[in-house]
């Protein structure tokens, strides 16, 4: 398997470079921090305190699964063809499809690591101190989940604006913009029309497929709408229930498999 | 001989440019041609074409039999990219296994290390390596397998007159061993010595394809004999139809066809000669010729 040649070797550098250890950190601080500092409401709402940590560490891996996921991913074909190694590479008979798969394995299993330390840690806190029922541990590992299949889709992107640029240093600078439109712009754009339209046809019918149609929104509306207590202790209910529960679901399912064929897209487009 | 790599009327097109026009050029088993020209000359893209990273615009390119940029195409070629590069993070061992997993080839990866002069950097990161050394492992890398063509894109770049000496050794042990060796070069004393053919680029065009020898022959450029009389320069002179040069030598400029002719008259001279030397036209001055000719 030749994917698993490079998803090897590309495991090797992230460990070298320390970006494992990086993520893993920059995750366990974050998840550490806003589980301490949110840990006041839990008797007002009536819920255990794991519940309550979930929830903001939501919030926070709308924006920091995808900034980590195309930090990762940003230099994968830009990096290799500005050092020059990309020419031998593809000399290979490793297919550009097999070279995209073994560094999306690489790099999602590095983002697995991240999100299971980060957020267990800080939920296996949460728990020691305010207690954690059956549901709050599922919206947790459902947490993880997620947010690894979030990350994958922004590595995807990654690859694709990395294969585009025309150096590393202009795919890092896509990279930010796809952030920026994704997890800010998108949302402020469709708050900005929601509040134009008043409560009319559009933000009945139209805006909650909208708002699912972009990963992160997907990613928020799936956990949200998964668990009750999480709803509560977010307080946003609305947009979730007015979509069927597979939307969110599938929404997520579909971004991973076609941020990869954009990506390959590109790639066919490279030329050493 | 069996033909590895044929290239027929190969065109290709940058935008509005034309930069490879209808080149052919085939390299047989066991050969070893040389590619010169200057940059820009078309080489790099000509190499890029037979390993199918750019598509080629017209004409055909045949690896083996097969299409460049098909999987048994690439399984068939070894490349050496000018300059090569690896991830600093590897070590040379981790960047060879790579490869070797990649070609489906299951090599002794510390012995081909050992072969290239690298057994004690085996472990260490690619990154500490020195110019030269990373060269070297761009030949370890080139020798994984059994290619069929191996295509060289300034191999000795980098690397001391020692290492050259080892490199050409390589060489000559790949070509040895039947795989078709195409080398693009600027080093021309070097590949003189140590190819079969060469070829020659000029601004997308292939100006000359033969031995030294018959490249000499075509350009009509004449070999130099300077003969140095034992007492008497001017008898010399006489027989030969040359020039003075100094106090006993005498230089005389022939075309390759005159050459024997001329060894003889010389030597029936007997001892009135103390010594003949023959300086044949050199690569460079063949591909000065070459590479200024002309528009076509």
């Amino acid at each position: 398997m030749r994917f698993l040649a490079i998803a090897q070797a590309e495991m090797r550098i992230l460990a070298r470079n320390r970006w494992l250890f990086m993520a893993t950190l920059i995750m366990v601080l974050f998840a550490l921090a806003l589980t301490f500092a949110g840990s006041a409401p839990t008797g007002t709402l009536g819920v255990d305190m794991l519940t309550v940590s979930v929830t903001s560490m939501i919030t926070l891996s709308v924006y920091l699964a995808p900034l980590l996921a195309l930090m990762m991913s940003f230099d994968a074909v830009a990096g290799d063809a500005e050092r020059g190694s990309l020419g031998l590479l593809l000399s290979y008979p490793a297919g550009r499809g097999e070279i995209l798969l073994g560094k999306f394995a690489a790099h999602l299993a590095a983002l697995t690591i991240a999100m299971t330390v980060g957020f267990g840690s800080a939920g296996a806190i949460a728990a020691y101190m305010g207690g954690a029922g059956l549901e709050s541990v599922f919206a947790l590992l459902r947490l993880i989940g997620t947010s690894v299949l979030l990350g994958g889709v922004f590595l995807t992107l990654g690859y694709m604006v990395s294969s585009l640029a025309k150096s590393a240093t202009s795919a890092a600078g896509m990279a930010a913009g796809l952030w920026l439109i994704f997890v800010v712009l998108y949302d402020l754009g469709l708050l900005g029309a929601v509040v134009m339209d008043s409560g009319g046809w559009f933000t009945e019918t139209l805006f909650p497929w909208l708002m699912v149609a972009n990963p992160a929104d997907a990613f928020r509306l799936w956990n949200i709408a998964s668990s009750e207590s999480v709803a509560l202790a977010s307080g946003m209910v609305g947009a979730a229930s007015a979509l069927p529960s597979w939307a969110a679901p599938l929404s997520l399912a579909i971004w991973p498999l076609l941020g990869f064929a954009f990506a390959r897209l590109a790639f066919r487009r490279v030329e050493p | 001989m069996d033909k590895i790599l044929e290239i027929q009327g190969l065109v290709k097109d940058r935008g509005k440019t034309r930069v490879l026009h209808g080149v052919d050029l085939t390299v047989s088993a066991g050969e070893r041609v040389a590619l010169l020209g200057h940059n820009g000359a078309g080489k790099s893209t000509l190499i890029k074409t037979v390993l199918g990273l750019t598509k080629l615009g017209g004409g055909s390119v045949k690896i083996a039999g097969h299409k460049p940029g098909s999987g048994a195409a690439r399984a068939d070629t070894a490349f050496l990219p000018e300059a090569v590069s690896f991830h600093p993070a590897l070590t040379g061992r981790e960047q060879l296994t790579l490869f070797a997993r990649l070609a489906g080839q299951k090599a002794d990866i510390p012995g081909l290390l050992e072969r290239v002069g690298l057994a004690d950097a085996l472990d260490r990161r690619i990154g500490t390596y020195s110019k030269g050394m990373r060269q070297r492992l761009g030949l370890a890398q080139v020798l994984l397998g059994k290619p069929k063509l191996a295509l060289l894109d300034e191999p000795t770049s980098g690397l001391d007159p020692i290492s050259r000496q080892d490199l050409y050794a390589i060489i000559d042990e790949l070509a040895a061993g039947g795989c078709a060796v195409l080398i693009a070069s600027h080093a021309l004393t070097e590949v003189e010595a140590r190819t079969d053919r060469i070829a020659i680029m000029r601004k997308g065009h292939l100006v000359a394809d033969d031995t030294l020898a018959g490249l000499s022959a075509k350009a009509g450029l004449r070999t130099k004999m300077r003969v140095r009389a034992t007492s008497d320069a001017d008898a010399l002179v006489k027989v030969t139809g040359g020039r003075r040069m100094n106090g006993a030598s005498v230089e005389i400029e022939i075309d390759a066809a005159g050459k024997m002719d001329m060894l003889q008259k010389i030597a029936a001279m007997g001892g009135a000669v103390a010594d003949v030397d023959i300086t044949p036209p050199r690569l460079e001055d063949l591909y000065r010729h070459y590479a200024k000719e002309g528009m076509h």
